[in-house]
């Protein structure tokens, strides 16, 4: 009963929030909507007994990357968006069309199936920090270290990327 | 009880949301953010699916998600810094020297 | 036995001149002409005299294989039989005399190594042609001499009237060769082979009157005869004939009356089992030849240009052989071809004196009186001509007289062709005395043409005074050839020459059955002797006596009218008026050919074939399926459109579309 009160507020936060992202005009509120819907995305996930997520999902998704949007957005004073002339008429053709027929379809076929509607139910399963610190060090071992190499190229990349030209 | 098929179909919705995002707007760094929104869809079905059949390989992937996210609106960003200095534009339409 | 060396020393002296003959001086490339063709000449000889002494057992030489498709097998091979002994000593022997002669006529011509070394090649070529022993290998010599003479009749290729007769000559050639060449596919197909010896077993055992058998028979009998039409000029084929003079006079007395025109009557008379049992065949084969014989006749009476009578006298001539062979008397037909080669040949060569004497000149009506000028050249041509005429005890007398005979008393014969052949006769004899007469006797009536200093025009000579005899080098030969013309035809007295040739193409009389048996089975047959009943000769005798008395008439109408009364002849021409006219243009058979075959050939090419179908369809559907790529290229072009928008439009399109497919793959 908690459990289906808790998911309807923090799903309609996250609609709300979605929403308001496609539809604000300045980026910052933009960011500032992702930033919600992440937050009530955490607490879904906590309902879901994957506590160790969503503690990462405040802390890195939340906390670190969108502090750099917001830092960008700053930096490089976006401003209101402009209207432009030249749309494209293949992406409201075909790209949003095309994605809502999947979304519906997907929608669908996802509450007809059998598994669909079985409730979940965390009972003891949760997914604690020591659990998946567990996993990551001995089955997805090789993963996790290409991982930070990935991070190591990234951090290289961004910042020659970023430098100003000589 | 919450029926898996809520959490995702709010799971289709984000993802929706993000691609319709990433089709409409015109600037580029909101672009960016309805990647991050279309991740944290797909983040939740993981999540929810892993629940469901108790195995926490599920978990173990939106971490790994969550990293190449990060590792990519770094990226990403500093792509936009560069394009920003040499174009003056946020606007991505204004991006079109490729144009025929 | 080496007889491939026959054919191949020309083959190597032409390849000599040919190729290092520019640096040689005249005389140099003169002794390796004559060298080679002497050496082919005394070789023939040498195998003629092993042959005879060797019992007439044919000589076969198997040098190489040259196909093998399973059980189709050609080779490279050469075969000296009674047939191609006689066809190959003519061939060499008279082309060694006329490469004597060639020696001093082209003396002041230019391309004299070139010119030696077309005449050694067509030797190759027309040699391999005759000792073929299949019918492959002699298609190449066919095909060859056509090569030689196309070259040889363009030899002064400057001049345009020349360089078309030659084209003319092999386009015509090549018509017929086309039919020959459908023969070869049909006998391949249902015989398997076109070795001689195997094929013409195999025809035999097709049995005379089985319905099959024959059809199939005429048929490739007469596309063969389509072949000899050409190469022989016969009607239809017979136009480039006259058009081929323009090449120099001793190629016409080698290519075009000695040698190459006779292929077609040598491979009738080889083909003759073939032939035999399809009489269909052999009757168009005889109405060809006998048409042919009469209408070249009444052109020759009429022409002025002195190669010209003597091209359609030609004409004429091998209507007659063809009519032999039509009344499947083939070796009447190959004794006529070899007194034919000795008499021609020498008129040929008489004539190239004339012109050389006279400094050019073709035209008779300018010549005249050159009996005193030229006594040699003189008694020469008259033995020639009294040959050709049939007037007893010369050589074409017997051969013509064996024609006619055979004409009217084979069983393929009829008194038709004998009587078209006598008034044929009685023209060949007034128009050949005509030439002489107008030639040689009363005033001259020519101007010697001051020097040229070029040698463009004709085969010019001229930087003399007056008329003059020929040199010794081209006396010679026409001396041998006159003797020939006398004393060549004793060989076929009685019926020597057709008993000699019996192996291969059997009697008329005998029965067909036994053609195509093994030479030796042949020989092994009491020899059947026609029935020469006391009667049967007292009726040849009288035909005889005809032949002879219009022979006669034939000389005499021609002294009266170029001799006695030499007015008379134009006036005649003026009372005839249209009919005169007409056939002095040849009948326009040439502008009727090409109104109606060749220029709506050239129209329907130009129209259909090049606009339409070239340019239009193939040239068209290239354009239009490189426009095509272009413009499906130039509608995918727009993807890449340089709009980051449509781009993610497109991977949103394509993400759902895959999205759905797998959803709906799973529910499955």
């Amino acid at each position: 009963m908690l459990e289906t009160v808790l998911f309807l507020i923090f799903a309609a936060i996250c609609v709300g929030g979605a929403i308001n992202l496609v539809a604000q005009r300045h980026p910052i509120s933009s960011a500032l909507s992702l930033i919600v819907v992440m937050g009530s995305l955490a607490m879904v996930y906590l309902l879901l007994g994957a506590e160790f997520v969503a503690a990462v999902q405040i802390i890195i998704y939340a906390g670190a990357i969108m502090v750099l949007f917001v830092f960008v957005i700053m930096l490089l004073n976006a401003g209101e968006e402009e209207r432009s002339a030249t749309g494209s008429r293949v992406a409201m053709v075909l790209g949003v069309p095309g994605l809502l027929a999947a979304a519906v379809t997907t929608g669908w076929v996802l509450t007809r199936h059998g598994i669909a509607s079985t409730p979940v139910v965390i009972g003891e399963f949760h997914g604690t920090a020591h659990a998946i610190g567990r996993l990551l060090f001995h089955e997805f071992l090789l993963p996790f270290e290409v991982t930070s190499v990935l991070i190591l190229i990234a951090i290289m990349g961004a910042v020659v990327l970023a430098r100003r030209g000589e | 009880m919450v029926p898996l098929s809520w959490y995702l179909l709010l799971s289709a919705f984000l993802f929706a949301s993000g691609v319709a995002g990433f089709l409409i707007r015109r600037n580029i760094i909101t672009i960016f953010m309805s990647i991050e929104l279309m991740l944290n869809g797909v983040n939740l079905a993981f999540i929810a699916f892993a629940t469901v059949r108790h195995s926490l390989n599920g978990n173990v992937f939106v971490f790994f998600v969550m990293v190449v996210a990060a590792a990519e609106a770094a990226v990403g960003l500093a792509i936009i810094i560069a394009v920003y200095r040499t174009r003056e534009t946020l606007n991505v339409d204004r991006v079109n020297l490729l144009k025929l | 036995m080496t007889l491939w060396l026959i054919p191949l020393l020309p083959l190597a002296g032409a390849a000599i001149n040919g190729l290092f003959g520019r640096r040689f001086s005249r005389k140099l490339v003169a002794t390796i002409a004559l060298a080679f063709t002497a050496a082919s000449f005394l070789w023939a000889l040498v195998i003629a005299s092993r042959f005879l002494s060797g019992g007439q057992v044919p000589i076969a030489d198997h040098v190489a294989t040259w196909l093998q498709i399973g059980d189709f097998r050609i080779e490279y091979g050469f075969l000296v039989d009674q047939l191609s002994m006689v066809m190959m000593l003519v061939v060499t022997g008279v082309g060694f005399l006329i490469h004597i002669y060639s020696v001093a006529y082209m003396e002041h011509e230019g391309g004299y190594y070139r010119y030696f070394s077309y005449l050694n090649l067509f030797m190759f070529f027309m040699l391999t042609l005759v000792l073929a022993n299949n019918y492959l290998l002699m298609f190449v010599g066919w095909e060859g001499v056509g090569l030689a003479s196309y070259l040889l009749i363009g030899f002064f290729f400057r001049r345009d009237s020349a360089a078309n007769a030659g084209k003319k000559a092999f386009i015509t050639n090549r018509i017929g060769d086309f039919g020959f060449l459908i023969a070869l596919f049909l006998l391949v197909k249902n015989f398997g082979t076109l070795q001689f010896a195997d094929l013409f077993d195999k025809v035999a055992k097709y049995s005379p009157g089985a319905e099959v058998g024959v059809g199939l028979l005429t048929a490739i009998a007469l596309l063969m005869l389509m072949g000899a039409t050409g190469k022989s000029a016969q009607i239809p084929l017979y136009v480039w004939l006259p058009d081929a003079m323009e090449g120099p006079t001793p190629v016409s007395a080698l290519i075009h009356a000695a040698t190459m025109v006779t292929a077609g009557v040598y491979m009738i008379c080889r083909s003759n089992a073939i032939f035999s049992r399809a009489p269909i065949a052999l009757t168009v084969v005889a109405i060809i030849g006998t048409l042919t014989a009469f209408f070249a006749a009444t052109i020759g009476i009429t022409q002025t240009d002195i190669k010209r009578v003597l091209a359609y006298s030609t004409v004429s001539q091998l209507g007659y052989m063809f009519m032999a062979a039509g009344v499947a008397a083939y070796s009447a037909a190959i004794f006529h071809l070899m007194t034919h080669a000795f008499f021609k040949g020498l008129l040929f060569l008489g004539a190239g004196s004339v012109i050389h004497g006279v400094g050019g000149e073709q035209d008779m009506r300018k010549m005249g009186g050159l009996k005193k000028y030229m006594p040699w050249t003189f008694w020469t041509m008259f033995a020639a001509t009294c040959a050709i005429s049939g007037i007893p005890f010369f050589a074409g007398f017997y051969s013509k007289d064996e024609i006619l005979w055979q004409a009217f008393s084979s069983p393929h014969g009829s008194w038709i062709y004998w009587l078209v052949g006598v008034i044929t006769a009685f023209m060949t004899s007034f128009y050949m005395f005509r030439l002489l007469f107008m030639t040689f006797t009363g005033e001259y009536r020519g101007t010697i043409e001051p020097a040229h200093a070029g040698h463009g025009s004709h085969d010019d000579h001229g930087h003399h005074g007056t008329p003059h005899e020929s040199p010794w080098m081209m006396l010679g030969p026409l001396v041998i050839l006159g003797i020939l013309s006398v004393v060549g035809g004793y060989v076929g007295v009685g019926h020597r020459f057709e008993n000699f040739l019996a192996p291969v193409t059997p009697s008329v009389l005998t029965e067909p059955q036994t053609a195509g048996l093994a030479a030796s089975e042949a020989a092994a047959l009491p020899a059947q002797q026609p029935e020469p009943a006391s009667e049967n000769s007292g009726l040849e005798d009288e035909l005889m006596a005809i032949s002879i008395l219009c022979a006669f008439s034939g000389l005499g109408l021609a002294w009266f009218l170029y001799v006695k009364r030499r007015d008379l002849p134009d006036k005649i021409a003026d009372s005839l008026g249209g009919l005169y006219t007409t056939v002095l243009n040849k009948y326009y058979v040439d502008q009727i050919y090409g109104a109606a075959i060749i220029r709506p050939l050239i129209n329907g090419s130009r129209a259909i074939l090049w606009r339409g179908i070239d340019a239009g369809a193939i040239d068209g559907t290239l354009n239009a399926s490189a426009k095509g790529a272009q413009e499906t290229g130039g509608v995918f072009r727009r993807l890449q459109s340089g709009n980051i928008r449509s781009y993610a439009g497109w991977v949103a399109a394509g993400a759902a579309v895959v999205v759905i497919y797998m959803v709906w793959m799973g529910t499955r």
